[in-house]
């Protein structure tokens, strides 16, 4: 048997479908058991053996990303957010699961609706909420990630919550303490917590996700929320389409599943949702489109573009807008047609849910640390 | 007189072409007699038998492809932790990379890392220098100067010869001296935001990509300069399918162009970074199963001249951050032969054209005079057990750096003895690796 050979079986066993998936060249049934096994990360599956996914309980001490998330999986967070929401709506929002549990929101990268939405989140289970900014302290002084999760990790944490600028950064930092890790965005990979407030949102306007036809539109090479909504709409058996000039697609975007159109209009034609994503200026270096203006022009969503879309097509955005760059201010603010604000206020339910079940987790045999 | 016989040995010497049962009589550090027909009578009654059990005996590989951290990052590795994990491996010869701290860009500096690896002296260090100063990429080094103390090529290390006004000039420059130009074979702008190979893995794990011709784009612009200049080049760790074809191409053509590649280009793919896996952050990046396996048919036929270890010892600090910002490179020199052997154990080349590409071709584009079993060189041998199932385990490296992306992993292959004129300077038995170096006593 030959070396490489070798070294891939040990990776198939680790995360056997994405060697499936290259090797075999045809793609599983999205949705189906054996495309969702395939996905299973190993970061992610290293928790899992004890505790089945049956759909009764969210199987793992960390949420780090969608990739190798299986539909009840997600089905018994979205659920649980569903409760959250209805308590959110009620004057007195307060719960007692998280009481005397401590959660620290570790931000290596600048975020105030994200961090607040984790706070609030928090606090009304009932834990105490500590907010941390680290690009402003202890990186400048020569601080590696490593030594801050230590130094917390110290501090006994029941949940860090954590954000950072390279991909790859929290799954690094959650091999390194012994509490729960959530991913609240790492460098251009995965934004778990915004799928799932996403899907939220669309579930509860459409009732379900399977069969719908959801375009993701814009920045997609940049962009950590259209992998992670990928990979749980593609789980939850929605087709999914992108659509950007090539200089924004990443390679082999289409290896995920996804129909890839440069058009907008016959990108859009016919969908259910529209997802518009940031232009991540910010992480560009370098030119990846001539202006502002030829982008709108060609990418910016407008009503006009709109018509190509169902007659009630719904418009996504996990903000913070560029309002006349990626999405005309109408389109916006159109309260029949834009979840936009829905989707702020899924945010809080679902990432109490995420942190509901996670904590849960803690007391469970099945999710002692390692 | 002090003689060894080196006794019940396969003998494999790619440069004669030997692959037979026999001995080796080792006279005063040279060999004396090689052969199937080595008699005893010939052999003094005073002289040391060894008897190899029927393991193989090879030339001491040469690995032109190796980072020291001195001078500049001791803590990383030094001359002599280099040179005890490189007799571990079965090294008797290396060629060690100018991208220290200070670069070795003047004779002095050149002059001075040959002398520390004398002090040593448990195998022939050969530096190169760098090819311009500073590894600025601007002025060209004192080629000549430099030729003459002692360095065996001209290279930016890790860093590619960018400018073609440059690269002209050095390669029209160094025909003089007879030194080949090393390059580092990427376009550095298309390759300067990425840590991965453009494709599906990268765009999985929000890396930034390197498209995979960054490589060849790099190759074919030098071999239109070889072909303007009749320069002699050297493109290290080639790994992809479309670089060594076009390699391939300028060899039957009859330019001066020779390559070299790296054990994770033929073991590996890009799925060993999965997971962020830094130890297997490469520089090129790991590549596609296509182009890996490319690397393997290219070592097989031929195109590929040499396999080098490429070892690039890093700390912890460099290693245990986030994917894009670790520092790419692992250590090899005492994985170069297992992971090598692979390739036979694969059927995929005979044993013999193996150590060739580890002995008498790296050996022929450095110019030195080692690598063969001839009689009247010096006696720098390896005799080790092809078969012998092996988990490669970092932790028991000699080298200061543990940077392997092969730890834990199995193999098949491990060195029993390392001879380096005449003396054994690494014993599987013992474990030992030959009497202390002076320096080394000093700080004791």
């Amino acid at each position: 048997m030959s070396l490489a050979c070798r070294s891939t079986s040990w990776q198939s066993s680790r995360n056997p479908g994405q060697f499936e998936i290259r090797d075999g060249g045809c793609l599983p049934v999205p949705g189906s058991a054996p495309y969702n096994d395939a996905l299973m990360t190993s970061a992610i599956a290293s928790d899992a053996a004890a505790a089945p996914s049956d759909g009764s309980r969210y199987p793992y001490r960390h949420l780090l990303g969608i990739e190798g998330l299986t539909r009840s999986d997600i089905n018994f967070l979205l659920d649980r957010a569903d409760g959250f929401v209805e308590q959110n709506r009620q004057a007195d929002k307060k719960a007692s699961t998280l009481r005397g549990r401590t959660l620290i929101n570790l931000f290596f990268e600048n975020s105030t609706r994200t961090r607040t939405s984790f706070e609030l989140a928090g606090k009304r289970l009932g834990g105490d909420v500590i907010n941390m900014s680290v690009s402003t302290s202890s990186i400048k002084k020569g601080e590696t990630l490593i030594d801050t999760a230590m130094t917390l990790n110290a501090m006994h944490p029941d949940a860090l919550v954590v954000r950072h600028s390279d991909s790859g950064a929290v799954h690094l930092l959650a091999e390194k303490v012994n509490c729960s890790v959530i991913n609240a965005g790492d460098g251009s990979h995965e934004h778990p917590t915004q799928a799932l407030l996403d899907a939220l949102a669309i579930r509860r306007r459409r009732g379900t996700l399977e069969g719908l036809e959801v375009a993701i539109c814009g920045d997609v090479s940049h962009s950590r929320v259209a992998r992670s909504n990928i990979h749980l709409l593609s789980i939850m058996g929605a087709r999914v389409r992108v659509v950007a000039p090539p200089t924004l697609l990443p390679a082999g975007i289409e290896r995920l599943g996804v129909e890839v159109h440069h058009d907008m209009e016959r990108g859009i034609a016919g969908c259910d949702i529209v997802m518009m994503l940031r232009l991540q200026t910010e992480r560009m270096k370098g030119s990846y489109v001539p202006s502002i203006r030829e982008y709108f022009r060609y990418y910016g969503l407008d009503y006009e573009k709109l018509l190509a879309a169902k007659p009630d097509a719904l418009i996504m955005h996990p903000g913070p807008m560029n309002r006349g760059v990626e999405i005309d201010s109408v389109v916006a603010d159109d309260i029949d047609r834009s979840l936009i604000r829905e989707q702020v206020e899924m945010g809080v339910a679902v990432r109490m849910a995420v942190l509901d079940a996670l904590v849960t987790n803690q007391t469970e045999p099945w999710a002692k640390n390692q | 007189m002090r003689a060894t016989l080196y006794k019940n040995a396969r003998l494999l010497d790619p440069a004669s072409r030997l692959d037979a049962k026999g001995a080796v009589l080792v006279r005063d550090g040279k060999i004396a007699e090689v052969g199937p027909n080595v008699f005893v009578d010939a052999i003094q009654a005073d002289a040391e038998v060894v008897d190899c059990g029927g393991r193989c005996l090879a030339p001491g590989l040469v690995d032109m492809r190796v980072q020291t951290r001195e001078p500049g990052e001791e803590h990383m590795e030094t001359l002599a932790s280099l040179q005890h994990a490189a007799v571990a491996g079965g090294v008797t010869t290396l060629a060690t990379l100018p991208n220290t701290n200070p670069i070795i860009d003047d004779v002095s500096l050149l002059e001075f890392v040959e002398r520390l690896a004398q002090e040593v002296g448990l195998v022939n260090v050969h530096p190169y220098a760098a090819a311009t100063k500073g590894m600025r990429g601007e002025e060209m080094t004192e080629i000549g100067l430099l030729s003459a103390s002692g360095a065996v090529g001209f290279t930016d290390g890790t860093k590619a010869i960018a400018d073609p006004v440059v690269m002209r000039r050095l390669l029209s420059y160094a025909t003089m001296f007879g030194r080949p130009v090393i390059q580092h074979p990427e376009e550095p702008t298309l390759a300067r935001e990425g840590c991965a190979t453009e494709g599906e893995t990268a765009t999985r794990l929000g890396l930034p990509g390197i498209p995979s011709c960054a490589e060849v784009m790099m190759i074919e612009r030098d071999l239109q300069l070889v072909r303007l200049t009749g320069g002699r080049y050297h493109a290290a760790h080639v790994s992809t399918g479309a670089a060594i074809e076009a390699i391939r191409r300028a060899k039957a053509e009859g330019l001066a162009v020779t390559c070299d590649t790296a054990p994770h280009y033929f073991a590996l793919n890009e799925l060993a970074i999965v997971d962020y896996r830094t130890f297997a952050r490469m520089s090129p990046p790991l590549r596609s199963e296509a182009d890996r396996r490319a690397v393997v048919a290219g070592v097989a036929d031929g195109t590929i001249d040499a396999i080098a270890s490429d070892h690039n010892p890093e700390d912890q600090d460099s290693k245990r951050v986030p994917f894009a910002q670790a520092v790419p490179g692992a250590v090899g020199l005492e994985t170069l032969l297992p992971i090598s052997l692979g390739l036979h154990h694969d059927g995929a080349m005979p044993l013999l054209d193996i150590i060739d590409r580890l002995t008498a071709r790296p050996a022929a584009i450095l110019g030195l005079e080692v690598g063969r079993l001839s009689v009247g060189a010096w006696a720098d041998l390896v005799v080790f057990e092809p078969d012998r199932a092996v988990r490669i385990d970092a932790s028991k490296f000699r080298s200061k750096s543990k940077n392997s992306p092969f730890d834990g992993k199995p193999a098949q292959g491990r060195v029993w003895r390392t001879v380096y004129r005449g003396r054994t300077v690494f014993d599987l038995d013992t474990e030992a690796s030959g009497p202390r170096s002076r320096r080394e006593s000093a700080h004791a």
